[in-house]
C-alpha cells in the first residue's frame, strides 16, 4: 500500500485527465533577473487559462525517480503568451536552487494547474482593490494589476510593497509605470533594512502607512489582497482591521516554511 | 523524464517513511488560511454541536475546559506540500464531546465551522475513535491565534486545511456538503497517504 502510494501521482498521471489537478510538461522558454536573488521564468505549459492571484505547483523529477513539488505563484496577466513564474532564491531551497543554479531556457519541467480559488481578481469584482506585499509576495499582486491594467482600470487600486531595500522591490519600474499610466492606480513603497530615499518610507508596515494608503482611495475597498511571509501578512491584515476593513474583504496568501 | 540536472535532497529513510507522497518535512510551522485571525472573546466563545440547524450541545469556554482532556503526539501534513513531526496537541476528542452531550453522531457528516466564516466537510468517521479533537494547546501552550487559537479542530491523518482553525462548531449533515475549499477545488476528504489534493485526485 505505501509502496504503490509512493509512486503515486507520479507518471501514472502524467498525461491522463486534463482538469488542474493533471501533470503537465512545460518548457522553460526564457529567464530574465528581476532583483539579485528573482528571477522570472516564463513558461510554455498546455495549462487552463489561470484567473490572476493563482498558483501553480512545480515537479522536479531526479534520474531515480525521487520527486519535489513548490507552489509557485503566477505572475504573468490571464490569456498572457508565457506563463511567468518568479521565483526567489531561498537559503536551503531544494527547488529554488535548481532554478537559480542550474535552470536554463528549453529545460522541461512538471507544472499542473491553475489552483487555488480564493486568492483571485477578477475584473467583475466591485469596488477599489488595495494590493499588499511583503518581499516576494508582490508576485500574484503583480499579476492582479497587469490583469486590472488589461481590464481597462476599471476600479482604483492601489499597491503597497514593503521590501528590505529599493533593489529587493521586484516589478517597481512596471509599476511605477502603471502608476504613471493611470491616475487610479497607486504605488506606495516601503524599504525596511535601506535608509534609501527613493522609497516613499524606510520603515516596517504601520498604522499611518495603512492610513495613507486607505486616504488614497476615494471609496471603501472592496477587496484587500495581502501577500507574504506569515507574520507580515498578519500584521498588515490586521492593521487593515483596525483601519476598520471588513475582515471577510481581506484576503491572504502566506508563504510559510 | 527526469528534470535536467536535478538530483534533489532525499530525506533520510526514518523521514521517508514518515512522509505521504509528494510531501517534504519542514521544521516551521508555515499558517495557510484566507484571511486575518480574528478576535475572539473567551467570555462569548462558544462550541456548539448541531444537526442541521438544531442545536445538540453547547458549551462557553468555561464549560469546555471542564471536559476530559487528550494529548496526541504525531505528524501533520498540509496540502501545500510541507509536513511537520512530532507535534503535540492537547484538546477534547470528538468522542468526548459527543460522550458528554449524551449522544451519538447523527449523521455520517458535518462541517466543521469557524468564527471566521470559513467551513470544512469532514466524514464523521475520520472525527471518531480518537482520531480528532478539538485542540486548545499545541506544544504544551495555548493555541496561538494564527494557528487557530483558542480552539481549533484536529484531524492530523487528513490534509491540515480539513483541521479548521477558530472553530466554533460541527454541524452534522445530511449528505457530504462541501465546505470553502472543497468549493474552489480541493478534495471532499483529503488523505494525504492517498494524495487526495484536488478535487479530480482519486
Amino acid at each position: 500500500m505505501k509502496a504503490m502510494n509512493e509512486r503515486g501521482g507520479s507518471d501514472a498521471n502524467e498525461t491522463g485527465g486534463s482538469g488542474p489537478a493533471a501533470w503537465q510538461t512545460a518548457v522553460i522558454s526564457r529567464i530574465e533577473p528581476r532583483t539579485a536573488r528573482m528571477r522570472s521564468y516564463y513558461l510554455q505549459a498546455p495549462l487552463a487559462r489561470h484567473a490572476a492571484g493563482q498558483h501553480v505547483d512545480v515537479r522536479l523529477t531526479a534520474p531515480d525517480g525521487y520527486q519535489a513539488r513548490r507552489s509557485y505563484s503566477i505572475a504573468s496577466a490571464p490569456g498572457a503568451d508565457a506563463l511567468e513564474l518568479a521565483i526567489e532564491m531561498l537559503d536551503d531551497g531544494e527547488v529554488s536552487a535548481w532554478f537559480h543554479e542550474v535552470a536554463q531556457a528549453g529545460d522541461t519541467i512538471g507544472v499542473r494547474g491553475p489552483l487555488g480559488g480564493h486568492f483571485v481578481w477578477s475584473a467583475e469584482q466591485p469596488g477599489p482593490i488595495v494590493l499588499v506585499a511583503g518581499g516576494s509576495g508582490v508576485v500574484p499582486l503583480v499579476s492582479i494589476a497587469r490583469a486590472w491594467r488589461e481590464a481597462g482600470a476599471p476600479v482604483p487600486a492601489l499597491l503597497l510593497h514593503s521590501a528590505r531595500s529599493w533593489d529587493s522591490l521586484a516589478y517597481r519600474e512596471e509599476l511605477r509605470g502603471i502608476a504613471t499610466a493611470h491616475g487610479n492606480f497607486s504605488y506606495l513603497t516601503t524599504v525596511t533594512r535601506d535608509a534609501n530615499a527613493a522609497a516613499d518610507h524606510a520603515r516596517r508596515i504601520d498604522r499611518a502607512m495603512i492610513a495613507e494608503a486607505l486616504a488614497r482611495l476615494a471609496d471603501v475597498p472592496g477587496t484587500c489582497y495581502v501577500c507574504g511571509a506569515n507574520g507580515f501578512v498578519e500584521t498588515a491584515a490586521q492593521l487593515l482591521v483596525a483601519a476598520g476593513i471588513a475582515p471577510r474583504t481581506i484576503r491572504t496568501e502566506r508563504y510559510g516554511g | 523524464m527526469s528534470t535536467r540536472g536535478f538530483t534533489g535532497r532525499r530525506p533520510d529513510a526514518a523521514a521517508a517513511r514518515r512522509l505521504p507522497p509528494g510531501q517534504h518535512e519542514t521544521d516551521d510551522f508555515p499558517v495557510l488560511s484566507l484571511g486575518p485571525a480574528p478576535a475572539i472573546d473567551l467570555a462569548a466563545w462558544r462550541f456548539t454541536l448541531r444537526h442541521g440547524a438544531r442545536p445538540l450541545a453547547s458549551w462557553s469556554w468555561e464549560q469546555f475546559q471542564a471536559l476530559p482532556r487528550t494529548t496526541w503526539r504525531g505528524d501533520i501534513h498540509c496540502v501545500t506540500t510541507w509536513s511537520k513531526f512530532d507535534t503535540v496537541w492537547e484538546g477534547v476528542t470528538v468522542d468526548d464531546l459527543l460522550a458528554a452531550a449524551g449522544i451519538a453522531a447523527p449523521t455520517a457528516f458535518l462541517l466543521a465551522q469557524s468564527w471566521d466564516e470559513y467551513d470544512t466537510n469532514v466524514p464523521v468517521a475520520d472525527l471518531l475513535d480518537g482520531r480528532a479533537m478539538v485542540a486548545t494547546h499545541f506544544n504544551g501552550a495555548p493555541l496561538a491565534a494564527e494557528h487557530g487559537g483558542p480552539a481549533r479542530l484536529l484531524v492530523p491523518h487528513l490534509y491540515f486545511w480539513k483541521s479548521a482553525k477558530w472553530i466554533k462548531g460541527l454541524k452534522f449533515t445530511e449528505r457530504d456538503e462541501a465546505g470553502f475549499w472543497e468549493l474552489r477545488g480541493y478534495h471532499m476528504r483529503g488523505d494525504p497517504w492517498r494524495e487526495q489534493r484536488y478535487l479530480d485526485d482519486e
